[in-house]
């Protein structure tokens, strides 16, 4: 598709609008640079700009309030096709709302131009104050002037890493200002300085736009970061996420007549986890099922780490435990961390290490010094335990998962087999 | 679904099945922002996905989703309710531009920030309202690790078919809890079959319905003009205030989700024991207390039935049919409201509608067992 960019050179806003001469400025300038129509991507929001795009021949995405840089960029992640531009259309409203959207698009050097709007004020909406809105700046929600400083979204934009970054007055002909924009391989940003005719003027009557831009302290020109535009560089990616869970054959007995719950605990670093997974895994090996949930605290490497661990004959339908058939626990914050439901224990077994103090329980204690082989293995060493004393696994079966994850030059297996003999 | 009598047995997360899933039906893309207890679907999706994009915040995230979708990309995301809450406008925009994707939410314990490590099931009534003006978005639940499996590709297929954002809904403990699973069990997921509107003529209207869903166009093809957009408009994408044609617009989006929704995409179990007159309803984690309360109740000798939604929205008015076949109702729910009883019954919940619930904790079977037998 051929032709002119833009419906008609009657565009539906106030008189004297700056939205107007950025409208024909934008389409001006991407038809000198050879686009087509729909080579374009026009991306706009919520304010006054927004409603150009039904007078656009381009493809046009019109979205919520200051999340068009956003959803443009979005479009530039999907968009292969060098010979597409994607123009984003934002006021200083917008640009308020979804700054980190900018930032963002900035400092990922995304392939769009974001066109500012800053016509220092909120023209949809009644004339108030924008966080783009210069101090001293009189607006329906500050009528003895703004008494803060605006954004310069420029120095935001250019500290962020965009590629080029210029502020234009709003005024005459600014189609070689936008074609430079256009013309950048990755983020570009214009900030257009405008009068809102409806309120700006009214409010700060007798003041002229160069004016006040000047005393706002907002400096014309450009700035560039030689920085290199946005690709997807994706890594190496997982072709089928399943390869990742070898199957676990059948190749041991098991001794288990009923479902068993279990808990694993003792402190984080100390291999709680990675020994609940390989007592598990050993279980699935032996024919059974089982099911393995980890809880810690929200700071992972402090404090107590415990694994709850179901196996039983038949399918685990519910795998919550509140009061385990068996604990085994490794260190003081394990103990504390389950002192409660080892208190509620029955019967069952507590396996416990010989430095602790068990609490009052119906389990039968059997004390241990489980930390006899270094604290990283004590919790792999209570497993092991627990297959001898129950015989509910085969010790084998435990070692054989141990060599399968690779994690047999990792521990000291000999010191536990030497351990678990004293 | 079973393809063969297989024993390939793994110890295995509901994650990495659900992550599986939607790339075997064809997403491409995960957009992600860190947060509890979704991150192991994040993690896999960065390893999985073609395309793996960290956001600065969840608003950013579904627009990246949004826009990536514009392209023709189907895009997959995770999060918790926190997540959620900032999703929500950005949700109704790409609902409204009719955009697909799917959004994993994995419930956990609130309100607010909560309890980031809990499970819970909280957000039913959030989702049922998530739409301005009430329209309802796909929510399809998972109960066990198969229902990850084929309703995670189901989310997929109905984001495209219907052209919408759709919520699969899950909770802490059913991604990241381990299980022992026979992978070789699960059925073959194909890629989800997309049309896009392919003449080569100039009448392409954006949202000009087939049926009730319009044909799709990538805004990266330059042959027919585009347009997309999240205000009120009409066939060709033009704001309007209220034109009749942009009114009929938003009633279609409505119509277009109940019609796939109560048939085509109507997934529940019902496993009815004849001559049962008490039955059991739960769904996601409680669904697994549910199973077990039943299997030891019918042990025992008791007659129940066990009925399991997998459409949670919009509610197939099928389900008050299958509730009102027995004399008593046991609706186990992770929260303290019954949710889903509410959005059955409204503020009139029946005398013969049971609930058991729970904050903080998993309901177990014998909570369940007990009010069956109350």
């Amino acid at each position: 598709m051929t032709g002119s960019m833009i419906k008609s050179q009657n565009l539906p806003y106030c008189k004297g609008c700056g939205h107007d001469l950025i409208a024909k400025s934008t389409t001006g300038a991407l038809e000198k640079l050879g686009y087509n129509p729909l080579d374009v991507i026009a991306v706009t929001d919520i304010g006054c700009h927004g409603i150009i795009d039904k007078c656009l021949n381009t493809h046009t995405v019109h979205g919520l309030h200051g999340r068009s840089v956003a959803l443009g960029a979005g479009i530039s992640f999907g968009t292969a096709d060098d010979n597409q531009k994607i123009v984003v259309f934002v006021g200083d409203g917008g640009t308020t709302i979804g700054l980190q959207h900018i930032m963002e698009a900035a400092r990922l050097n995304l392939n769009v131009t974001v066109v500012v709007h800053n016509n220092m004020l909120y023209g949809m909406t009644g004339g108030q104050s924008s966080g783009l809105t210069p101090r001293g700046f009189c607006t329906t929600t500050s009528f003895k002037g703004n008494p803060f400083t605006g954004y310069d979204i420029c120095k935001l934009a250019h500290t962020a890493g965009a590629r080029y970054v210029s502020r234009v007055m709003g005024v005459g002909d600014i189609t070689d200002a936008m074609m430079k924009a256009f013309d950048q391989k990755g983020f570009s940003l214009v900030e257009v300085m405008e009068i809102c005719p409806s309120y700006g003027v009214k409010l700060n009557p007798r003041r002229k736009l160069k004016e006040i831009v000047k005393e706002s302290g907002r400096e014309l020109g450009e700035w560039t970061n030689d920085l290199p535009a946005f690709t997807d560089r994706q890594g190496d990616k997982t072709a089928n996420l399943l390869e990742k869970t070898p199957v676990i054959e059948k190749r041991f007995n098991h001794q288990l007549q009923k479902p068993l719950s279990l808990v694993i605990s003792g402190s984080a670093g100390e291999g709680v986890q990675l020994a609940a997974n390989i007592f598990s895994k050993a279980a699935i090996s032996a024919g059974l099922h089982a099911t393995q949930k980890g809880s810690y605290p929200v700071t992972v490497g402090v404090g107590f780490s415990t694994a709850e661990i179901n196996v039983s004959p038949e399918e685990v339908l519910f795998h919550g435990i509140s009061v385990p058939d068996m604990a085994l626990i490794t260190s003081a914050d394990g103990l504390q961390h389950n002192r409660q439901r080892i208190e509620k224990m029955q019967g069952g077994k507590l396996f416990i290490d010989s430095s602790l103090t068990p609490p009052e329980t119906g389990a039968e204690i059997i004390r241990r010094d489980f930390r006899s082989v270094g604290a990283r293995n004590a919790a792999i060493h209570s497993i092991l335990y627990l297959c001898r004393e129950t015989g509910i696994l085969e010790e084998s079966s435990v070692y054989q998962i141990i060599e399968q994850e690779g994690k047999a030059d990792k521990m000291p297996l000999d010191k536990i087999r030497k351990a678990m003999e004293a | 679904m079973h393809e063969k009598n297989s024993n390939d047995q793994v110890l295995i997360d509901g994650s990495r099945l659900i992550i599986e899933s939607l790339a075997r039906a064809g997403a491409d893309a995960f957009i992600g922002y860190p947060i509890t207890p979704a991150n192991l679907l994040y993690l896999y999706g960065s390893q999985r996905m073609d395309m793996m994009l960290p956001a600065p915040d969840e608003i950013t995230t579904v627009q990246w989703m949004a826009g990536l979708s514009a392209t023709g990309k189907l895009p997959v995301t995770a999060t918790s309710f926190p997540g959620f809450a900032l999703m929500s406008e950005s949700v109704n925009m790409a609902h409204m531009m009719e955009l697909p994707m799917v959004i994993v939410l994995v419930q956990r314990l609130g309100p607010a920030t909560g309890t980031a490590t809990c499970g819970a099931q909280g957000d039913m009534l959030l989702l049922n309202g998530v739409l301005s003006g009430g329209h309802p978005i796909p929510v399809l639940g998972t109960s066990s690790f198969e229902d990850c499996w084929t309703l995670s590709a189901r989310a997929l297929e109905i984001a495209v078919t219907q052209r919408t954002p759709v919520i699969l809904l899950t909770s802490k403990e059913e991604v990241m809890t381990q299980k022992s699973f026979d992978i070789g069990s699960l059925g073959t997921i194909s890629k989800v079959d997309r049309k896009w509107y392919d003449k080569d003529c100039c009448d392409y209207k954006p949202y000009k319905p087939t049926g009730l869903v319009p044909e799709f166009l990538p805004v990266t093809q330059t042959t027919h003009q585009v347009r997309l957009t999240a205000s009120t408009h009409d066939q060709d994408g033009i704001l309007q205030h209220s034109s009749p044609e942009a009114l009929a617009n938003t009633r279609r989006l409505e119509e277009k989700i109940r019609a796939s929704m109560k048939e085509k995409y109507l997934f529940y179990q019902l496993d009815h024991q004849e001559g049962a007159e008490k039955l059991v309803t739960a769904y996601g984690i409680s669904a697994a207390a549910a199973r077990e309360a039943v299997r030891k109740l019918r042990r025992d000798g008791q007659k129940v039935s066990l009925f399991i939604p997998g459409t949670l929205l919009p509610l197939p008015p099928v389900y008050l049919e299958i509730l009102s076949g027995y004399k008593k109702v046991v609706i186990a729910e992770e929260n303290m409201n019954n949710q889903l009883g509410s959005l059955l019954y409204g503020q009139q919940m029946p005398e013969n509608i049971h609930f058991v619930g729970s904050l903080g904790k998993m309901i177990s079977p014998e909570e369940i067992q007990k009010e069956v037998m109350s």
